[in-house]
């Protein structure tokens, strides 16, 4: 077993002139809760497209649990189970039919589909709703499924893009629960924010902006790296660092929305 | 190809056709609703021309005249003028399509056995009316004049002529067949169109590409559900293209059955390479439109394509319906079976399969 399930060099992607991934180099312990941390544009989600056999690099290595991810990606998503931000479930499909046309895609059939099928909906807590509509769950309940579907096939690596954005903060938490259990089991998973309290609960993070790893470590070593509170003086710092702006500062900038102290007229 | 993930997303694709009740009463509605629609509006017969006459000789001859357009079903007597000004205001106008002027002596000169002369003028801004109202018209007024310069017994030396296949000329036989073509493009087409940009859309498509799933997989599994729906619409235009408008099939109609099937997979093949090459429903829409509104002008529905430049024409075989059209009026009209149709067959299974290869390899398991 690779004591890195995830690893990258250089990795680069552009869309014409725009440079959304300029050289991260990662590397990903096996069985650890790794978060990739950044601003919304910061290249988060492409980086992990990447990864996942979405996009193909520009320029770079790449590969996961030995295999590279520009001539083996077939073989890497047998091992993958990837969960996008919009859940992508099929919302006129009931929870039952989307996690059997997931689980006959991946070749689970059977009893053992079946099994695996009733341990998904027990441990996205939908038990009772399983012919009910996707597209009728509530916000949590659908991330749940989305997150059973990406599990049936009993992935080594699980890839969350922004899984918790749009879903309310109990939902958010029975979430991060399942997570710690699956990471518990063994399942590497990398995981993409821009909350601060989900990046402290990871083992290790990167905080990604512009396309660029700006730090990497544990949430301790990153705090105890300088004269910090928190994991969100770390980042403000480093992005004060790079855009050469003060972060607070700017809304100072915006006077015409201050009050003035001699009132309207002039 | 694996066969399991394959059977999963016919299943899944029918399960969104049942679950969308409305689209699938549209689609089962389409043909019904065109072939009566446009079965009705298009025709290219020309009856009842409206006709105005100015009578400057008022003999028994110039009325027996007026009286012999009157009667042919081409012209409809509307009115009687006074003077030739009046016809002008009425042709003008728009009111009159044909108008008639018999100068004085018309009758006088019949009798000594001249021929006279009279004018017909004709509105030409429809060429196709004004063709049928110019032969019709110049054959009435011949007919009657001979007659009776000549008397009843006289018989002009004639060539005889037969018009075969579809005898009285009657539009309806010519344009159905084509119709029911055109009317089947567009349905398959547009069925499939959607068919993967909604996944794009949705993001589903995301979760499909980190799946073992292939292309070839996706996009065959995806056609098999609409060449049903296609063939179930055929059926039904077919029949009342053909027993509401009384156009009978000539040939064999489980031939025509079977390339019907044929051309609905290669028409349902144009609309998944729509769906493979574009990024959202919009972008599918607007390349549908360009490409059927060509296929209506180019493959021969409404134009003869023997007359059209060599480029338009080549340009013209790229589309299935050309062949279509050629299948159908071949078995509906005259009957023939595949020892003429083959090469049309032939034209219609290549482009489909052309057309599935290009989509499945346009169709990257990617999104870049």
């Amino acid at each position: 077993m690779n004591a890195y399930l995830i690893e990258t060099a250089d990795l680069r992607k552009s869309f014409g002139k725009v440079i959304a991934v300029d050289g991260i180099s990662l590397k990903i312990p096996t069985g650890s809760i790794y978060g990739i941390l950044g601003p919304n544009g910061a290249g988060k989600s492409t980086t992990i497209r990447m990864l996942c056999g979405l996009l193909t690099p520009s320029s770079g290595k790449a590969s996961v649990d030995g295999l590279d991810v520009y001539t083996q990606s077939e073989k890497i998503k047998q091992r993958l189970g990837y969960m996008s931000q919009s859940f992508s479930l099929y919302e006129d499909l009931t929870v039952l039919e989307n996690l059997r046309f997931y689980a006959t895609i991946y070749g689970v059939r059977g009893k053992e589909r079946e099994e695996r099928i009733r341990q998904l909906i027990a441990m996205a807590g939908i038990t009772g709703r399983e012919r009910q509509l996707a597209g009728t769950l509530s916000g949590g309940w659908k991330q749940r499924l989305a997150l059973g579907c990406a599990l049936i096939h009993k992935p080594q690596i699980l890839v969350l893009d922004e899984p918790t954005a749009g879903v309310d903060p109990v939902a958010r938490r029975v979430f991060w629960e399942l997570i710690y259990k699956l990471a518990n089991q063994g399942i590497t998973i990398l995981i993409t924010t821009h909350y601060m309290d989900e990046a402290q609960s990871c083992d290790r993070i990167a905080f990604v902006f512009t396309g660029k790893i700006l730090a990497e470590g544990t949430p301790a070593e990153l705090i105890a790296s300088g004269e910090f509170k928190n994991l969100e003086d770390v980042f403000i710092h480093y992005v004060e660092e790079t855009t050469g702006q003060k972060v607070k500062s700017s809304f100072e900038e915006i006077k015409f929305l201050h009050k003035q102290d001699g009132g309207g007229s002039q | 190809m694996n066969f399991s993930r394959f059977g999963i997303i016919i299943w899944k694709e029918f399960k969104h056709i049942y679950r969308d009740p409305v689209s699938l009463r549209l689609v089962i509605l389409m043909p019904l609703i065109f072939t009566l629609l446009f079965g009705y509006a298009i025709t290219t017969d020309v009856e009842h021309i409206e006709l105005a006459v100015y009578d400057g000789d008022k003999s028994y001859e110039s009325r027996e005249l007026i009286r012999k357009f009157a009667a042919s079903n081409y012209f409809s007597f509307e009115q009687m003028v006074d003077d030739s000004d009046q016809l002008e205001a009425l042709l003008d106008a728009g009111e009159i399509k044909a108008a008639i002027m018999i100068p004085d002596g018309y009758g006088k000169k019949l009798k000594r056995g001249e021929v006279p002369e009279s004018l017909l003028i004709i509105d030409g801004t429809d060429p196709t009316i004004a063709r049928t109202a110019l032969q019709s018209g110049n054959l009435i007024a011949n007919v009657y004049n001979m007659k009776t310069i000549s008397g009843s017994a006289f018989q002009v030396s004639e060539m005889k002529t037969r018009v075969w296949y579809n005898p009285n000329l009657e539009s309806t036989k010519f344009i159905i067949p084509g119709l029911i073509g055109l009317i089947m493009q567009n349905i398959t087409v547009m069925l499939t169109a959607f068919a993967l940009v909604r996944e794009k859309e949705k993001g589903t498509i995301e979760q499909l590409i980190v799946t073992p799933l292939r292309p070839v997989e996706l996009i065959l599994g995806k056609l098999v559900p609409y060449i049903l729906i296609g063939s179930i619409d055929f059926l039904i235009a077919l029949f009342f293209g053909t027993w509401y408008f009384k156009v009978p099939i000539h040939g064999n109609i489980f031939l025509l059955l079977g390339l019907g099937f044929i051309f609905v997979i290669s028409a349902l093949a144009i609309g998944m390479l729509i769906s493979a090459v574009t990024k959202n429903q919009l972008q599918s829409m607007q390349l549908a439109f360009i490409t059927i509104l060509p296929t209506v002008l180019l493959s021969g529905f409404m134009f003869p394509r023997d007359g059209m430049p060599l480029v338009i024409y080549w340009i013209g075989n790229l589309f299935p319906m050309t062949y279509f059209l050629e299948i159908l009026r071949g078995i509906i009209l005259k009957g023939v079976g595949m020892e003429y149709l083959w090469k049309d067959v032939l034209g219609i299974a290549l482009i489909g399969v052309l057309l599935l290869s290009i989509a499945i390899k346009k169709f990257h398991k990617s999104l870049d």
